[in-house]
């Protein structure tokens, strides 16, 4: 009984699909999610190589979130189509979404390498237990993300960096190859920040996919190789001095950016973040 | 002293009674637990008074037989649950609004059908607070099986139900069958409303679920130590109860979710005093106490 479903559309619960000879590790075709009363991503199409690090800009509300839980395979699109090294996401558990801390019950009585230890499960499938090969692996995953003096300690003890520390290595418990990493950076002090980047660093080395949902123009231009521009329908994909023009930010986000022209160059004014306390701290 | 423990065991029903007292107080702590991580508390209220006309519906039929009456609340405590989500889906409304018009309306359905019968008051009374001491050899050995299969499935899908309980987005990239899994939930929710029935009774029973459960939250770090408090709690306060009703002549049911709750005061009010510093560290504590 490892696999319930059987060969069906979704192989189910610990079942990875070897991923075909040349295809792009993520591949998003005219994708496309409309409700009844508005369209949330429009005809959104890109390919990211392996290894590839992009960073999502845009203003809340722009289907970051959504667009991540499409190539995830959490939601499904109205049209167009995602693949994963060849095949649909639902084929997959390579592929790691790190989610928005307010999307997590953090009083919930776990430690951190019991978190980090579920992203083995799916390695494991039903029935089996971890084994010392799990447990050697959850320690390397911590030691990765400069955890391993928190393993024992429960989830709520954690600072906001930690916490989004401990989502990545959960990631890497889950051999993941593409991460989708969901306004990590909120909550962040700069100490926190640096650390995270640290991280991702390593995590170039292992030639893991990263997409990350940020507010942080500067961060996105000094840290990844590709800007996405995106407010429900992708304005612009590239490098970020490609990517950063007033045109673009001006569609990007709207009357929420205000762009001074300088002596020393562009400037630009947002007020962005923290609308509709979408990312609000939580306790 | 001893002769105060021992006393009420020369009576088997209460001997009957501790036994279903005891498992029934296991069970409930363990599935507890899920319901009061994952904040379903008004789903397991409304489950358990929504079993009233099942059971009602066994009596008429079978006319006082026990066994027919498990079968028919297991039946009607399956169907509500599985209601109470398509109802959800399907109108469009909150959940919890959901499950406020299915359980008020199957209460009252109860209600009906059983003030049809002759001697009203006295099944009322009977269904809404439970008789442990009137078990049966026959009763007790369905709340074994059907608790043993809960706890059986439990211990297969532990680590699946904490993944769905935890974080459902990692379930879902994980591809585990999470409508499946949450539906499983659900059906082992009822089946424990279900043979806890009799010891607490419908409207007492969300106690049973998630006072010893809370305590045990207050007690430990983790959760297989969480499971752990919670089964013992709800063991223990099942049995301090039935004495209490023994030697006071207190309602049963009333008297286990008492002491169920004076469990949870007592630790929340020594937590508390730790916490601002009236009771020392050397106050003795759980070895996995916070």
């Amino acid at each position: 009984m490892r696999r319930l479903s059987g060969s069906g559309p979704t192989p189910g619960w610990g079942h990875e699909t070897p991923h075909e000879e040349g295809a792009a590790i993520l591949s998003v075709n005219e994708l496309e999610l409309s409700y009844p009363s508005r369209r949330a991503l429009d005809r959104i199409s890109f390919e990211l190589g392996k290894g590839e690090q992009v960073a999502v800009v845009g203003p809340n509300g722009a289907g970051k979130s959504t667009l991540f839980k499409v190539i995830a395979g959490v939601m499904k699109a109205t049209g167009g189509r995602v693949t994963i090294g060849g095949h649909g996401p639902v084929e997959h558990i390579c592929i790691a979404y790190i989610p928005q801390r307010n999307q997590i019950d953090w009083s919930f009585p776990v430690t951190v390498s019991d978190v980090v230890m579920m992203g083995r499960a799916g390695r494991l499938g039903w029935l089996r237990r971890p084994r010392r090969l799990d447990q050697e692996r959850v320690r390397e995953c911590l030691d990765l993300v400069g955890l391993s003096d928190l393993a024992g300690r429960r989830i709520a003890e954690l600072s906001g960096g930690e916490q989004q520390r401990m989502f990545i290595a959960r990631a890497l418990a889950q051999e993941a190859e593409l991460m989708l990493m969901d306004e990590v950076l909120a909550g962040c002090d700069w100490r926190a920040e640096k650390e995270i980047f640290r991280i991702l660093e390593r995590l170039r080395s292992r030639r893991v996919t990263i997409m990350m949902a940020t507010h942080d123009l500067d961060q996105a231009a000094a840290h990844f190789d590709r800007i996405m521009l995106l407010n429900r329908r992708l304005i612009g994909m590239g490098r970020p001095e490609a990517v950063f023009t007033p045109e673009n930010l001006r569609e990007t986000y709207g009357s929420h950016l205000r762009l001074v022209q300088t002596d020393t160059g562009l400037m630009i004014l947002s007020d962005t973040c923290c609308e509709g306390g979408e990312h609000s701290d939580n306790g | 002293m001893i002769e105060i423990l021992i006393e009420p065991l020369h009576y088997p029903f209460m001997i009957r009674g501790f036994l279903a007292a005891i498992m029934v107080g296991v069970v409930c702590g363990i599935v507890g637990t899920f319901v009061v991580l994952r904040g379903m508390a008004f789903f397991g209220d409304a489950l358990a008074h929504a079993v009233l006309p099942g059971v009602a519906a066994g009596y008429l039929v079978a006319g006082g037989v026990r066994s027919v009456l498990f079968w028919w609340a297991l039946g009607t405590a399956v169907l509500v649950s599985m209601a109470i989500g398509a109802v959800s889906r399907a109108a469009r409304i909150k959940e919890d609004t959901a499950i406020g018009i299915i359980f008020v309306g199957m209460f009252a359905l109860g209600i009906a059908m059983i003030s049809a019968t002759r001697n009203y008051a006295v099944d009322l009374i009977h269904f809404l607070f439970g008789d442990v001491l009137g078990v049966s050899w026959s009763d007790l050995s369905l709340i074994l099986v059907f608790g043993g299969m809960i706890l059986g499935v439990i211990f297969i899908l532990f680590k699946e139900l904490v993944i769905l309980s935890f974080d459902q987005t990692l379930a879902q990239t994980l591809r585990l069958p999470t409508k499946r899994l949450y539906y499983t939930l659900l059906i082992l929710i009822a089946t424990t409303v279900v043979i806890s029935m009799q010891t607490v009774g419908v409207a007492l029973m969300l106690s049973m679920l998630i006072t010893p459960p809370a305590t045990a939250y207050l007690l430990a770090r983790r959760l297989p130590v969480m499971i752990l408090w919670a089964a013992v709690l709800g063991a223990v306060s099942g049995v301090i109860g039935l004495y209490m009703s023994f030697y006071f002549g207190i309602a049963s049911g009333a008297a286990i979710v008492l002491v169920c709750t004076a469990f949870f005061v007592v630790v929340l009010m020594i937590k508390q005093l730790r916490a601002i510093g009236v009771i020392g560290k050397s106050f003795p504590r759980a070895p996995d106490s916070e």
